[in-house]
């Protein structure tokens, strides 16, 4: 039997681009590679400049996890600075993180995953009329629906934040607008809004019920609201056996504040819970097209390689934690965090229907977080507490993006950025082979995925990539 | 009319932005105006050798490319190769790909400042030697040559701004759907009247502290952020103080300064984004068509009679001297 080559791309309804080369023997995907095609330099464009540029350039990295950047520059910058924000501007940017990442994940279940769904490879499925009707791209009435719900909530960017995406609100010492009792009242009345789309829509349920489901049993007995519709789908289509993951889960612990993480930090394997130790965190070069060594991010440097050498094939460096890869995400976070549910998909194959299930949970168990925050907001105190910036220092900013672990590493020295090393949560997921010959976790998830005849673009491999949220301007920076 | 929208060296925020076009939504606007998406990055079913398809029938005339977006600055390296932006699955540069649909659409539409002039994509040391379309900052000529027209006969359209306001985009794009939009609604650097004809002074909510020369002294603080915080509202080009964003804000009501991010080589203001340079303890670059004598001596008179309660709200977070209201007269 022959191996067969599809390159695939360009690859949509991810953020960015995306290129992957599958070899085909036996209707099975042998081997993939995935390519980050898009090089900017963010990275080397910061060097010499002022630190608190960090906070206008580095959001502009993406305009999809625009806030995720801006909170990881400013925890980075006021590391450096051993300084601590304001604890109310620490819970503004709680809420102010956590919108973005469930706009994000809206995003994601409704424009970018579920679209594949009406595709004619589908006709005649029992389900396949109400997933036209609900998904068609540009046309299905969940998509204008989550468009809809999705502007609205980023209201509370707007009222909080100036705009979205690109704000220059969050800062080290805190938010640089202190909101009113009214603000907050606002901002509630939004959030009351958007829980009455979620339980009309997304669940048709409490979204409480959704996020107190513990079994995969139970969640695949779940039948109301369009989170209904993909569980069908996923139980016919086998989407829980597709695309497994390497089974270990990275987070930084997201929306840090000054009552602990929203949800834990940690790193979880076969093995259980493990502390995270972010010293072994190294950025592999080999199948880069990157100059230099694998080291940890705070001495890495950013070299493109202008001939674009073999055996290199992606913009992407490869980040591996103890020499080993890493999942990171929405499940990831979930799994790290505890949620039964979570750990017990955690347990199984961990594919595209556990990726796409922990984004659902994870929606409404931070619909639940916001709300709690913004009854904890006090108009009466401080905002922004002073922070100042050392001629020479250096810093470590993690947060978690939508997508998964998301840090910063920079060093000031004499009052200027002398080094700036970002990675990104794809960086982390789409990253190619390390100089073991190790393939990224995505090129080891699409491993024996399903190839039908004549399929170019092979729908398996859309769902696979897909389920793991893929943000490619990000992931190269 | 049909629209190809290509995502190139940017962070795709204007899409995203589009995404908070509001009443009605993006899709329903250009739904309203006959516009047909042929493919969108973020939007369209179609993906892989389904879109390689759909390039090469435009290519070839075969499907009318009426409106061609651009979302992203155009990377012209390493060495004028392209290569640090292959559009996937083709094996061609993005920059040979926009050159050849430029060639061939009736109008092209740079959205968001790094399509138009190079934007953040080129800040620094322009790691991949990116550029705008038409423009390489402020300078004619970009991915595509000075004296480019495209079929319809306007120059690439530059909505500019990161990210662009989502009702920017969708106005223009309505307005070449009707026909409506001509070189006369164009300014110097070709972004379109309706908004570049205002300044994001204009509406600010801080004017009155402006009036005073009341100025705020750390991000946060009420008061007027030219003197100390970097803001250039009074120069930028826009109507965000007049239009809101994302129902109701703008940089100047988050508490933040305006970077002129409309304006080309915004990326690289010489300074600090979010402090003001000085000479001599007085801002450079204040309004740029007072002269500067007038300013001063305004600026010195006002500053000597600002109230109390103007000059302490403004070094303030919140207010702390609220309005007198007056008695009525008995």
């Amino acid at each position: 039997m022959t191996d067969e080559t599809l390159l695939v791309g360009p690859f949509n309804r991810v953020e960015g681009d995306l290129e992957i080369r599958l070899t085909v023997s036996g209707g099975q995907v042998q081997t993939a590679q995935v390519n980050s095609p898009l090089f900017r330099g963010f990275e080397r464009m910061l060097l010499g400049k002022s630190p608190t540029d960090a906070l206008t350039l580095t959001p502009r990295i993406c305009g999809i996890c625009s806030i995720s950047q801006s909170a990881a520059a400013a925890r980075a910058l006021c590391a450096a600075a051993s300084g601590q924000p304001a604890p109310q501007g620490a819970l503004v940017t709680q809420l102010l993180h956590a919108v973005e990442n469930v706009a994000d994940h809206l995003t994601h279940f409704n424009l970018f995953f579920m679209p594949d769904f009406t595709r004619p490879i589908y006709a005649g499925q029992p389900w396949h009329d109400e997933a036209v009707a609900r998904f068609t791209a540009m046309k299905g009435s969940a998509i204008h629906a989550a468009v809809d719900a999705r502007s609205k909530l980023l209201h509370i960017t707007g009222l909080l934040a100036g705009k979205w995406p690109h704000t220059l609100a969050i800062q080290p010492g805190g938010v640089t607008r202190a909101p009113s009792p009214r603000d907050r009242v606002r901002i509630d009345l939004t959030l009351r809004e958007f829980r009455r789309y979620l339980e009309q829509t997304l669940f048709g349920a409490p979204l409480e019920a959704f996020a107190d489901l513990s079994t995969p049993d139970r969640l695949m007995a779940w039948e109301t609201g369009d989170a209904g519709l993909f569980l069908r789908i996923a139980a016919v289509t086998g989407l829980a056996d597709l695309g497994a993951g390497c089974g270990r889960f990275l987070s930084f612990g997201a929306y840090p504040g000054p009552e602990g993480c929203g949800f834990a930090r940690g790193l979880w394997t076969a093995d259980g819970l493990q502390g995270l130790d972010t010293d072994t965190i190294v950025e592999d070069l080999s199948h880069a097209w990157m100059l230099g060594d694998a080291v940890h991010p705070n001495r890495g440097d950013t070299i493109p390689d202008e001939d674009m050498q073999a055996p290199a094939y992606s913009w992407c460096k490869a980040p591996r934690l103890g020499g080993q890869i890493v999942e990171t995400g929405a499940l990831a976070r979930q799994v790290v965090d505890g949620h039964p549910l979570a750990r017990a998909l955690a347990a199984g194959k961990a594919g595209v229907l556990a990726r796409v299930a922990g984004r659902l949970l994870e929606i409404a168990r931070t619909q639940i977080l916001m709300e709690r925050w913004v009854a904890a907001i006090d108009p009466a105190q401080p905002f922004m507490a002073p922070v100042t910036l050392p001629r020479s220092g250096a810093g470590e900013g993690l947060v978690e993006a939508a997508r998964g672990a998301l840090g910063h590493w920079l060093s000031i020295r004499d009052g200027r950025i002398d080094r700036y090393q970002i990675i990104a949560p794809t960086t982390w997921n789409f990253s190619p082979r390390d100089s073991a010959g190790t393939p990224g976790p995505v090129e080891a998830a699409l491993e024996g995925a399903p190839v039908l005849p004549g399929e170019e673009t092979p729908i398996a491999v859309q769902h696979i990539v897909r389920s793991f949220d893929p943000c490619m301007v990000c992931t190269v920076h | 009319m049909n629209v190809l929208w290509l995502q190139s060296a940017g962070c795709g925020g204007c899409t995203m932005s589009l995404l908070c076009a509001e009443d009605p939504n993006v899709l329903e606007a250009l739904d309203a105006y006959g516009l047909d998406l042929l493919w969108h990055p973020s939007l369209s079913l179609e993906t892989g050798a389904e879109v390689r398809r759909l390039l090469d029938r435009c290519l070839s005339g075969e499907v009318a490319l009426d409106i061609l977006c651009v979302e992203g600055a155009i990377a012209r390296g390493p060495r004028g190769t392209g290569r640090y932006q292959m559009l996937a699955g083709t094996g061609r540069a993005m920059l040979d790909w926009v050159r050849d649909l430029a060639d061939v659409a009736r109008h092209v539409v740079a959205v968001g400042s790094c399509a138009a002039f190079g934007g953040v994509t080129s800040a620094g040391e322009n790691p991949s030697d990116a550029v705008g379309l038409q423009f390489e900052g402020s300078h004619p000529g970009g991915a595509l040559p000075q004296g480019f027209r495209a079929g319809g006969g306007l120059p690439v359209i530059n909505v500019a701004g990161c990210p662009t306001h989502p009702g920017w985009v969708v106005e223009a794009l309505l307005m070449l759907a009707d026909g409506s939009l001509a070189s006369r609604d164009l300014d110097s650097f070709a972004r379109p009247r309706f908004y570049a004809d205002t300044l994001v002074h204009h509406g600010c909510s801080r004017n009155e502290y402006y009036e005073y020369k009341a100025s705020a002294e750390r991000l946060s603080d009420l008061g007027c952020m030219m003197e100390n915080l970097g803001c250039v509202g009074t120069q930028a080009v826009g109507d965000c103080n007049i239009r809101p964003w994302n129902g109701g804000g703008s940089c100047t009501r988050g508490g933040y300064p305006c970077i002129n991010c409309t304006a080309p080589d915004f990326e690289e203001p010489n300074h600090a984004f979010t402090e003001t340079p000085k000479f001599a303890g007085i801002p450079v670059g204040l309004p740029s068509d007072m002269p500067k004598a007038w300013f001063m001596a305004l600026a010195s008179l006002s500053k000597a009679a600002t109230p109390v309660r103007i000059s302490t709200n403004a070094t303030a977070d919140r207010i702390k001297i609220p309005p007198r209201s007056r008695k009525p007269r008995s």
